[in-house]
């Protein structure tokens, strides 16, 4: 069920810019399947989690109220190129998923 | 012959349940790492969502700007950034206050984060999004309407 994510960081500044495209459904438990009308049960991720160098720079909750696919893009000073940034999520079904990228 | 059977499965079945309260253990800092409780997440309305939070009164604060279009077509998929201009800003939590469930996400920055996180929202009908921010233990907000032409959040 873990589809791969996309992760890029680039150095802009002295400002890491860190941009991440997770693959998820995000349903939100209250939308209705068109076609038989009953309730699309929820799946959605409830935690992000971003380290860099194995240091954690941010840590997210989330609802079902982020799109489908969601994106995070967040900005950590005092980092050079070449460092580590690991981005791993969680969902409400125990799913999970880490990716990995070299800040360049 | 017998007994050491016996006693072999016991041994067994001992080894499990320590396995066992391994996981259990493992399993609850996963569910602890996000500040904002899930009941927040679960809160139908802002002044629910606050309470949970621990934010009940956030002052309103020229220093977060919100950055998302004025009207949306697709209520699904609509890009919400938020800089926070506050030192020491180490929590942005976004809401968008009509959605049947407000709290949309908070991300707790530390390390080198700086006060700026950028996703993308679903929203059921036109509302104002509001962004809190926490610096130095205090709570502040800031909110911009957008306005949505087909929600997106039903079926």
């Amino acid at each position: 069920m873990a589809e791969p994510m996309r992760i890029r960081a680039t150095m802009a500044g002295d400002v890491a810019d860190v941009k991440v495209l997770m693959n998820h459904p995000m349903e939100t438990g209250l939308r209705k399947d068109a076609k038989t009308g009953q309730l699309v049960p929820a799946h959605y991720i409830t935690e992000v989690n971003a380290t860099v160098n194995g240091a954690k720079v941010l840590e997210a909750g989330m609802s079902g109220g982020v799109s489908k696919n969601p994106y995070l893009g967040f900005k950590v000073k005092g980092v050079k190129a070449g460092d580590k940034v690991v981005v791993s999520w969680a969902d409400n079904k125990g799913d999970k998923n880490t990716a990995e990228a070299t800040i360049g | 012959m017998n007994a050491l059977r016996r006693n072999v499965l016991k041994g067994a079945a001992g080894a499990g349940t320590v396995a066992v309260a391994v996981a259990a253990g493992l399993l609850k800092p996963t569910q602890a790492l996000a500040a904002a409780p899930r009941s927040a997440f679960e809160a139908k309305s802002v002044g629910d969502v606050l309470k949970n939070m621990g934010a009940s009164a956030p002052a309103d604060s020229k220093s977060i700007t919100i950055k998302a279009p004025d009207i949306a077509e697709n209520g699904a998929v609509v890009p919400v950034e938020v800089t926070s201009g506050i030192a020491g800003t180490s929590m942005i939590a976004i809401i968008a206050e009509k959605n049947a469930t407000p709290l949309v996400a908070d991300f707790n920055l530390s390390g080198g984060a700086q006060g700026y996180v950028s996703t993308r929202i679903k929203m059921g009908q036109t509302s104002l999004i509001r962004a809190v921010v926490t610096a130095g233990g205090k709570s502040y907000t800031a909110a911009k309407e957008v306005k949505v032409t087909i929600g997106g959040c039903g079926g």
